[in-house]
């Protein structure tokens, strides 16, 4: 098929009147530099499967579209998936799928790289491919067609859709993007058309430490079990590790933040503090697969927030990472921005991932002098028992010493996050979560009469590389009646506005995490009876996931809600995240005796493989933890589970004697 | 002092919104550094004034905003170079045209507005037969057009409204003012080929007809490929004068600085 290089803007321009928010299709972002579009370049077209509004802020994308665009042999720019109505018009038309910046057709690029940082967009990535004019599946590709890859995330197990994807790429892309592209500008001057040329250029892309190739291995199954997942090739490693930056002091990106002309989540300038997290909180497959932790010096990041909010005009900067106020240059950055000399005025200062506790409102009062509009907790469990469980370790008492100076500075939003269906959970941890809303709300009311706050459930999805890797995960009953025992125990309480997650959403999502390769029919019959923005709640179709497992006699039951033993292979045991996976197993029976692990920064090392396995280590911009919070600070561990003094007699006036 | 700002809206950039160029227009006098007046309070916002929005996907050679200046800082501002400084900040397509001070104590954007010019670039009926439609629609006692407000339906003639619709003949120049069609570069805008272009002058008090409804009413197949707004008027003793033309404002100016 000849592939038109030009731009389609002309044939699009007319279409974009017809369609909601048409300004996500225009690119025009501020930052975006000239593109030199030589054909001697690697033509990257980073893709994030889903609205433009969600996927313009990834930072991941941001970053690599910077360095590839640096690179002299590497062009890149962008794409989002359309949302129906355009997707509609583009078939109609026969138009493809574009890039914003340029409107390039996607097969007018080299390769394709999605950005997958959700299980439930997996429809959207074959919806991106059948419209830019690209056969699904990686085998039916020939020698004129882009390669398609994805890093993120999800990649920790691709199997669900290794069919669709010629190579996956594990950890931190700043580095191993360049080395892709060296060599795919070697295969492409040298413009072979032999039937194995596209073979030759994946066993080399295989070799590339952090690249995975799904084609080079096959899933050997005995039965409904899977036994091995093993190399075809030689050129293909037994074991495929991740890629880990050492030092993110030498990645200072995005250097040029995009600007979007139209509205998006997280319209802000972004500022990365560290990578990686070693609370070791038991859920959270971002803290597992992330280690270890490197932080960006605190100059660095003033730097960056300077620079950056003079560039791009915007009056809030968001200071990223997993949990911000665990970032030990915290008090540094702070000052810079508090006493105006790293930003104007009226700035105000975001840290999404708060911890729970006092200090860490303190910092963020410091800092969010304009609009100071709410603040999210997520202290994840009801009871102190469920939080050793999930190693979540925070006291009661910390929660509501950082709702009282939360209210009392200012705040009168407060959004609490909490998890269901989590390992061991009994009603008893399920209720807990009422009375912590309780206690909260009658916290609040000592500053403000109508002090509400609201409570947001989520159902919990057991994810690969984490010690919960095992458990089978609550059934979408089983996750509907607890939120049933909340919505009953709440019911009275106005103070309490409860939210949840769909659990019909939840088993999905399991789905996919956990999954092997013998899904990819599945997401592909999905996608095909229409069962594209899965992760829209107004799109998500559970009856079209339930008959195609049913179509392909797969069992919902033996891929998601079965707990695991400690001899099944996993379907991402030739892939490594650095975790040992003795490490995780020891992980998940302290877990079941209910045994927290304290920060292991600051505390002697637990072996769990990621710092020895890569030969580095913890990056700190500071020697000395930062103040606040009951974990890895040398505070008492054994606290918790008991109600502050102040709440048990219930003598609270409604006009709130105790205001601070 | 409040500085009113005449800009371009053209090209790509035409397919945001009018929330959208308020966030853009915010940004860009922060980039500025422009001694913008604020709010007081607990959540102080820039004091800027939006006229009549421009509905997403039509472009307009007119367009207005008015932005406060801190009293004591606003003689620093150089308003001759003011307009190319503001330019080079904002997107591609989006061009200031003019600045100039105004009279706060003046109506609002929003209400001096008595009408707006338009350049339409219409296809679905040959040049001939859109002048005779044209006719036609003028000839008609009163034009109801039935639209969805606030969930309901709501009628209303817009025959008083329609103060001028005409064909302009022979296939003419796109206006683009020079510094307009140089922001622009190859994405400057050319009228659709095959399109009849008609000019049009609807009023936007009650209400601002839109170019689209005068076409819905003629013939539901026209489709209107381009839409320019040309100018915004209002009423000074008496007389229409095109708001925000250089020279009234800066007789304003003079009449500022002077006081």
């Amino acid at each position: 098929m000849p592939v038109v290089m030009e731009s389609i803007w002309p044939q699009l321009e007319h279409l974009l009147a017809k369609v909601t928010k048409p300004a996500r299709y225009i690119g025009l972002e501020d930052g975006v530099t000239d593109l030199d579009h030589d054909p001697r370049r690697v033509a990257w077209l980073l893709l994030y499967p889903d609205t433009y509004e969600i996927g313009l802020p990834n930072q991941g994308l941001q970053i690599l579209r910077e360095i590839l665009n640096e690179r002299p042999d590497a062009v890149a720019e962008r794409a989002y998936t359309p949302w129906t109505d355009l997707a509609a018009l583009l078939r109609a038309e026969g138009l493809p799928l574009f890039s914003v910046e340029t409107h390039r057709p996607a097969r007018a690029f080299d390769v394709l790289a999605f950005n997958l940082s959700a299980e439930l967009v997996y429809t959207n990535v074959l919806e991106c491919l059948d419209l830019g004019g690209i056969p699904l599946r990686s085998a039916d590709r020939g020698p004129d067609d882009p390669y398609i890859c994805a890093g993120g995330h999800c990649t920790y197990n691709p199997e669900p859709i290794a069919d669709f994807l010629d190579f996956v790429v594990l950890g931190d892309g700043e580095e191993v993007v360049g080395e892709i592209t060296e060599v795919l500008a070697e295969a492409k001057a040298d413009r072979s058309t032999a039937p194995d040329a596209r073979q030759g250029v994946l066993r080399r892309l295989a070799q590339i430490t952090g690249v995975y190739v799904p084609s080079l291995y096959e899933a050997v199954y005995e039965g409904e079990a899977l036994v091995a997942v093993r190399p075809l090739v030689p050129e293909a490693p037994a074991l495929v590790e991740k890629r880990t930056l050492a030092d993110l002091a030498d990645w200072p990106y995005p250097k040029r933040q995009l600007v979007p002309l139209t509205e998006v989540v997280h319209d802000r300038l972004n500022v990365e503090v560290f990578r990686g997290c070693t609370r070791g909180c038991r859920f959270c497959q971002a803290g597992m697969i992330t280690r270890p932790v490197r932080e960006r010096p605190a100059e660095q990041v003033r730097t960056m927030v300077a620079e950056g909010l003079r560039r791009t005009g915007y009056d809030e900067v968001a200071l990223t990472s997993l949990s911000t106020a665990d970032y030990s240059g915290i008090a540094d950055v702070v000052d810079g921005i508090v006493t105006g000399t790293d930003a104007g005025d009226l700035v105000s200062v975001s840290l999404p991932s708060l911890r729970v506790d006092a200090f860490t409102v303190d910092i963020a009062a410091k800092i969010q002098r304009a609009r100071r509009t709410g603040l999210t907790f997520a202290p994840e469990a009801g009871t102190w028992r469920m939080r050793q469980v999930i190693n979540k370790l925070i006291s009661e008492q910390d929660l509501y010493s950082a709702v009282d100076s939360a209210y009392s500075q200012g705040w009168r939003r407060m959004k609490l996050y909490f998890l269901t269906g989590l390992p061991t959970e009994t009603d008893e941890d399920t209720l807990g979560i009422a009375e912590l809303a309780r206690n909260v709300v009658e916290i609040g009311r000592r500053h403000h009469r109508s002090a509400s706050i609201t409570v947001s459930v989520g159902g919990y999805v057991p994810k690969p590389f984490t010690p919960f890797q095992w458990f089978g995960q609550n059934t979408p009953d089983e996750l509907r009646r607890k939120i049933g025992l909340l919505r009953d125990e709440l019911r009275r309480d106005r103070g309490v506005q409860l939210k949840w997650h769909d659990p019909r959403a939840t088993f999905v999502e399991g789905l996919m995490s956990r999954g092997d390769r013998r899904l990819a029919p599945v997401v592909e019959q999905v996608w095909r009876r229409g069962g594209v923005f899965q992760e829209w709640s107004e799109h998500f179709a559970e009856q079209l996931w339930v008959e195609a497992l049913a179509d392909h006699g797969l069992s919902p039951d033996w891929y998601v809600h079965r707990h695991r033993t400690e001899d099944e292979v996993l379907p991402w045991d030739h892939l490594s995240a650095g975790l040992h996976k003795d490490f995780l197993w020891q992980d998940w029976l302290d877990a079941l005796a209910e045994h927290g692990l304290p920060d292991c920064r600051w505390t002697p090392c637990y072996d769990c493989g990621a710092c020895t396995g890569y030969g580095i280590e913890h990056v700190v911009a500071s020697a000395v933890a930062p103040a606040g919070g009951s974990q890895g600070t040398g505070q008492d561990l054994g606290r918790g589970g008991e109600v502050p003094v102040s709440l048990i007699p219930k003598a609270l006036s409604a006009t709130g004697a105790g205001q601070a | 002092m409040r500085l009113r700002l005449r800009f371009a809206k053209v090209g790509k950039v035409r397919f945001t919104s009018h929330r959208d160029v308020a966030r853009i227009v915010e940004r860009t006098l922060r980039r500025a550094d422009l001694p913008v007046a604020f709010t007081e309070g607990f959540s102080p916002r820039p004091k800027l004034h939006f006229g009549l929005a421009l509905p997403t996907a039509y472009e307009s050679l007119g367009e207005f905003i008015e932005v406060d200046l801190r009293p004591d800082d606003a003689a620093d501002v150089d308003l001759d170079t003011l307009p190319a400084r503001l330019s080079d900040l904002l997107p591609p397509g989006m061009v200031v045209t003019d600045a100039g001070a105004v009279d706060r104590s003046g109506p609002s954007l929003q209400q001096a507005v008595v009408a707006c010019s338009w350049w339409v670039a219409v296809v679905g009926q040959d040049e001939a037969a859109l002048v005779a439609s044209l006719d036609d629609l003028l000839a008609r006692p009163e034009v109801m057009v039935t639209r969805e407000r606030k969930g309901k339906q709501v009628t209303d003639d817009i025959r008083p409204s329609i103060e001028r619709v005409a064909v302009v003949p022979g296939a003419p120049a796109w206006p683009l003012p020079a510094v307009v069609a140089a922001d622009l570069g190859e994405d400057a805008v050319v009228p659709p080929a095959g399109a009849v272009v008609v000019e049009m002058v609807l009023a936007a008090q009650p209400r601002a007809v839109r170019p689209a409804e005068v076409l819905a009413v003629v013939d539901p197949a026209l489709e209107e490929r381009r839409v320019v707004r040309q100018s915004q008027w209002m009423v000074l003793d008496g007389a229409r004068h095109e708001l925000g033309s250089a020279a009234a404002t800066r007789a304003v100016l003079a009449e500022v600085r002077a006081s």
